[in-house]
């Protein structure tokens, strides 16, 4: 039987703000445990939370950009349950009323179909603690630093089709909310965290069929590994007669498998209600117009502009637009560098496979976006050929700090591009290949005939010392030849 | 010297006749001697209050005193005070030191005011009697072996007994104005947002209100003027400006209209009580009140919304309560839910886990609707029965409680009886309006109190009816034997 695969997506994305979503202490990484947690993040007895207003400004920018509702009215709840890193027993966050209503968002698959993503909402909410397990000799460690670190949770109608759509989703929410500046989106640190949803279904058919949510995926890559796995579970089940639990399952990455962690039956009853201490918040639309007004340029407009002002193709627009860093770094280097589209094909070529390889973000490159441009100069006015200008970046990513004129000046790697002087050493390389050189002359199909043209291009590189310009170097060569 | 009033003692220290030492020692050995009666304190925090007097009376010194500068009074044990065991009247917090003020602490703080310790209270402010304390029950001045109301039941007795002259405390269902009732003084729920909540262990957070006990109106006033104003660590107080309470005392109550809600005056109140709120009334009459029944239709439904509403809150707000961070954690716990279990079995007391209990149900998936949702409507119903009421009458009045002050023990065996003791009171917090309770007569050597019901922010017009009143009788002046 074909099976159809139904993918959604709730995605839980922390806000960049300063400070926590109802009290004033910091947000940021990495300090040590409960260190950032205050008498109200620790639920100390009589303390009160107060709503942050930017994490609402966040949340308004979000909707804005996926062309959602703004709900002028939304009310923080109760969600009850214990655990020992969510300190006052319940965690407040949306239900009924959140703050952003319907809205969509479009992506691109890579074969260049384009599809829309509904969003069935998104609500506001206080992130968890966390347990940590490790290295306390069989007790639990808990540390409050995260714990009300502002939130938004995504949540996606189940308008995906495959495990690639929804990476594709995945990435392009990716590249908003960096975008938008509302989210570092570094995933490693759990700034944004994927529950999928998965169910499938005969082709052809219209019913949904009995879906599983695998929660917390913090990897583009261990998304798609287990949605690929999950469809491939359920098939099989399904194929043996078999019948779905609707239950909620970990996925473990690294050995790419997956358990249940409770099936609906031993769900919580969370007896959610209007939490008391906060009153419904209220927006205006003045609120929303001062949000709009600070809006940066969106990824499908960047996208747009990339192609018009640079003329680069849907592709290299599509790549270098999504992620605020990565656009930032090409707009500064086709400045500087003059020519857009080298600068284009030097960033996602050689730069992201450097970075990629020491898993660097563009923001931590060892070569600046200047740097870069500078050698983009070079190679676009001829100085440097394709080998020079790999040499150059190895140096400037090795850290070499002599200005890239300097360096090409020092490693002898300018190109030689007088004709005059080409043309002499053309006529000596050839003085001692005229068994070849009748060889072409006598061949008649083209394609051999470049073939042989090639065999002289070694020999006069060689006699260059590697620097004459290959262009040049041709086009007097092929003159010659025809003589 | 401690029967003197708030207003009276701020007038000595002012004249240099005492120093807030002498009066902080006073009042210090008082408790010493006489609390061993009452249990109306769980702790007297003797070394800190004559730190503060001292610093009070240099204060003074400098020039820069306020009226409360070297007053002592007392915190219900439900405020937190930074340094000082905070302990809710629970066993879940007899270890517990806050380490930071309640705003309302803070600002007596800042005033001046000298703390001479916690009082007793029903745990977690769960109860009409004090009985429920894991300290033991507080006895009532006015008589033996009774009790003196809760939950704010410590402070209406320490007030009573002459410990303190005015003593904060807290009410979610009558908790301050029942206990001021059965202990003969004067005792105020401002509105709902008047006074921050931070830092007051929450039992029901739409309904928990700080207030003020004292035994004259006048001392009420005095309170509120440091207690009432909008803090911004709590997003229910409300940012509205707070006049001087007592700059209206005196006015004259001529024309003001009153109103007797017939659901208050109905078969089922006692006619001894029903006499002695009635003669009150006469006295507003003569005062130049005029009286106009009037209707609360839905008061008979506030019990039932109040008792899904309170501890559906209830049963979130202690979730916090879970041996992890702070407060009791249960012995040796095996693993997890050993710790949860053990820790609130243990650490709560049968009240409070009978309302976390019918809280949890109430707010339980298909429950939610019938009881939460529905206890919400009533509630709405019941705030406009008031918004209704005041677009005719000044004040509402009506006895603060249904009886004089109980034997102990006389109903703890039965919960609803209990409940009962809110029956007046109830509706108040629900729809968020201020009320008071004024000492107004007496059954069998028992004082009675007459409950004062305002419009939304109108303390000011109560604590100036409360006071024409006080002018006119000397109920508020009697004080039990001892």
């Amino acid at each position: 039987m074909q099976w159809e695969v139904v993918i959604g997506l709730e995605i839980h994305v922390q806000l960049a703000t300063q400070t926590k979503i109802f009290s004033g202490t910091s947000t940021a990484y990495g300090a040590a445990p409960n260190t950032q947690a205050s008498a109200v993040d620790l639920a100390m007895p009589g303390t009160l939370p107060v709503a942050n207003e930017q994490a609402f400004r966040y949340a308004t920018m979000f909707g804005l950009a996926i062309d959602a509702d703004i709900n002028r009215r939304s009310v923080f709840e109760r969600k009850n349950y214990f655990y020992p890193d969510l300190p006052k027993g319940y965690q407040t966050t949306q239900l009924a009323q959140p703050i952003v209503g319907p809205g969509h968002v479009d992506i691109r698959l890579e074969n260049g179909v384009e599809k829309r993503v509904r969003i069935h909402h998104a609500h506001l909410e206080e992130d968890a603690g966390k347990s940590l397990h490790e290295d306390y000799h069989g007790m639990t460690g808990i540390d409050l630093n995260r714990a009300g670190t502002p939130l938004i949770e995504i949540v996606t109608e189940p308008d995906m089709r495959s495990a690639e759509e929804a990476v594709a989703f995945a990435r392009k929410l990716h590249g908003l909310v960096t975008s938008l500046g509302i989210c570092d989106g570094d995933m490693s640190q759990g700034s944004m965290r994927f529950d999928v949803n998965v169910s499938v279904r005969p082709a052809g058919t219209d019913q949904l069929g009995t879906r599983t949510e695998t929660k917390n995926l913090n990897s583009f890559r261990f998304m798609e590994a287990a949605i690929h796995h999950e469809v491939e579970r359920q098939i099989d089940i399904l194929e043996d007669g078999g019948e779905i639990v609707q239950e909620t399952r970990l996925y473990n990455g690294d050995r790419n498998e997956s358990r249940s962690m409770r099936t609906k039956e031993e769900a919580n009853d969370y007896r959610y209600f209007p939490c008391p201490d906060l009153l419904p918040v209220e927006i205006d639309d003045a609120f929303i117009d001062s949000v709009r007004a600070v809006m940066p340029e969106l990824p499908d407009t960047k996208e747009a502009r990339f192609k018009a002002d640079y003329g680069l193709s849907d592709y290299d627009a599509g790549l270098l637009s999504n992620n605020a860093a990565t656009a930032e770094y090409f707009e500064a280097t086709a400045k500087t560098g003059g020519d857009a589209k080298l600068a284009a094909n030097w960033i996602l070529g050689e730069l992201s496979a450097r970075l990629n390889a020491a898993d660097l973000t563009i923001r931590q490159s060892p070569v600046p976006a200047e740097r870069l441009g500078a050698l983009v100069q070079r190679i676009a006015d001829n100085t440097l050929s394709s080998s020079g200008a790999k040499k150059v970046f190895e140096l400037l990513w090795n850290g070499d700090e002599t200005a890239v004129d300097g360096i090409i000046e020092r490693e002898g790697l300018k190109q030689v591009s007088d004709t005059g002087e080409l043309e002499k050493l053309v006529d000596s390389v050839l003085a001692d290949m005229g068994e070849q050189i009748a060889q072409y002359r006598a061949e008649e199909d083209p394609k051999k005939r470049k073939k042989l043209m090639g065999g002289f291009m070694g020999p006069l590189m060689k006699a260059s010392k590697g620097q004459g310009n290959p262009k040049l170097l041709n086009e007097i060569l092929q003159k010659k030849l025809e003589g | 010297m401690h029967d003197k009033t708030v207003a009276e003692l701020a007038r000595d220290l002012e004249q240099g006749t005492v120093s807030s030492v002498e009066l902080t020692q006073h009042f210090l050995d008082r408790i010493r001697h006489e609390d061993t009666r009452y249990n109306s304190f769980i702790t007297v925090t003797e070394d800190e209050a004559l730190r503060d007097a001292k610093a009070a009376d240099e204060r003074r010194a400098r020039g820069e005193a306020t009226p409360w500068t070297g007053i002592p009074f007392a915190h219900k044990d439900i405020f937190c005070t930074d340094g000082v065991r905070t302990t809710c009247g629970s066993r879940m917090l007899d270890n517990f030191v806050p380490p930071y003020d309640a705003t309302v602490t803070t600002r007596f703080r800042q005033a001046g005011a000298v703390c001479l310790g916690k009082t007793n209270m029903d745990e977690f402010a769960m109860g009409s009697s004090t009985e429920s304390s894991y300290y033991g029950a507080t006895l009532n001045p006015w008589g033996d072996n009774l009790v003196p109301g809760g939950s704010s039941g410590g402070s209406a007795a320490a007030v009573a007994a002459r410990l303190v002259p005015a003593a904060t405390g807290t009410d979610t269902g009558g908790s301050i104005r029942q206990p001021a009732a059965l202990c003969g003084i004067t005792g105020l729920k401002p509105t709902y947002g008047r006074v921050s909540r931070y830092g007051m262990i929450a039992f029901a957070s739409s309904l928990d209100q700080g207030g003020t006990m004292a035994r004259t109106a006048e001392d009420n006033a005095l309170m509120l003027n440091v207690m009432a104003g909008f803090d911004p660590k709590d997003s229910t107080c409300i940012d509205r400006p707070v006049p001087d309470y007592t700059a209206t005392l005196n006015q004259p109550l001529k024309g003001l209209k009153v109103g007797l809600p017939r659901e208050y005056f109905s078969d089922q109140l006692d006619g001894r009580m029903a006499g002695q709120v009635r003669a009150a009334i006469a006295e507003y009459e003569k005062l130049g009140a005029t009286v106009q029944d009037i209707s609360l239709p839905n008061t008979h439904l506030a019990i039932a919304a109040y008792y899904i509403i309170a501890p559906a809150e209830a049963s979130a707000n202690l979730s916090r309560f879970d041996g992890v961070r702070y407060g009791y954690r249960c012995e040796n716990p095996k693993d997890l839910m050993d710790l949860y279990t053990r820790t609130r079995a243990e650490g709560f007391g049968e009240e409070v886990k009978r309302r976390i209990l019918v809280g949890t149900y109430a707010l339980s998936a298909g429950y939610y609707d019938a009881y939460y949702l529905k206890a919400q409507k009533v509630r709405r119903l019941i705030q406009q029965d008031f918004i209704e009421a005041f677009k005719s009458v000044d004040i509402i009045m009506g006895p603060a409680a249904p009886t004089p002050a109980f034997g102990i023990g006389s109903k703890t065996d039965d919960p609803v009886k209990m409940y009962l003791e809110d029956i007046y009171t109830i509706a108040i917090n629900l729809a968020g309006v201020p009320a008071m309770s004024v000492p107004a007569g007496q059954i069998d050597g028992l004082p009675v109190g007459l409950q004062l019901i305002g419009n939304y922010f109108d303390e000011a017009r109560l604590l100036n009816a409360a006071h024409q009143f006080q002018q006119a009788t000397d109920w508020h002046t009697l004080t039990p034997k001892g």
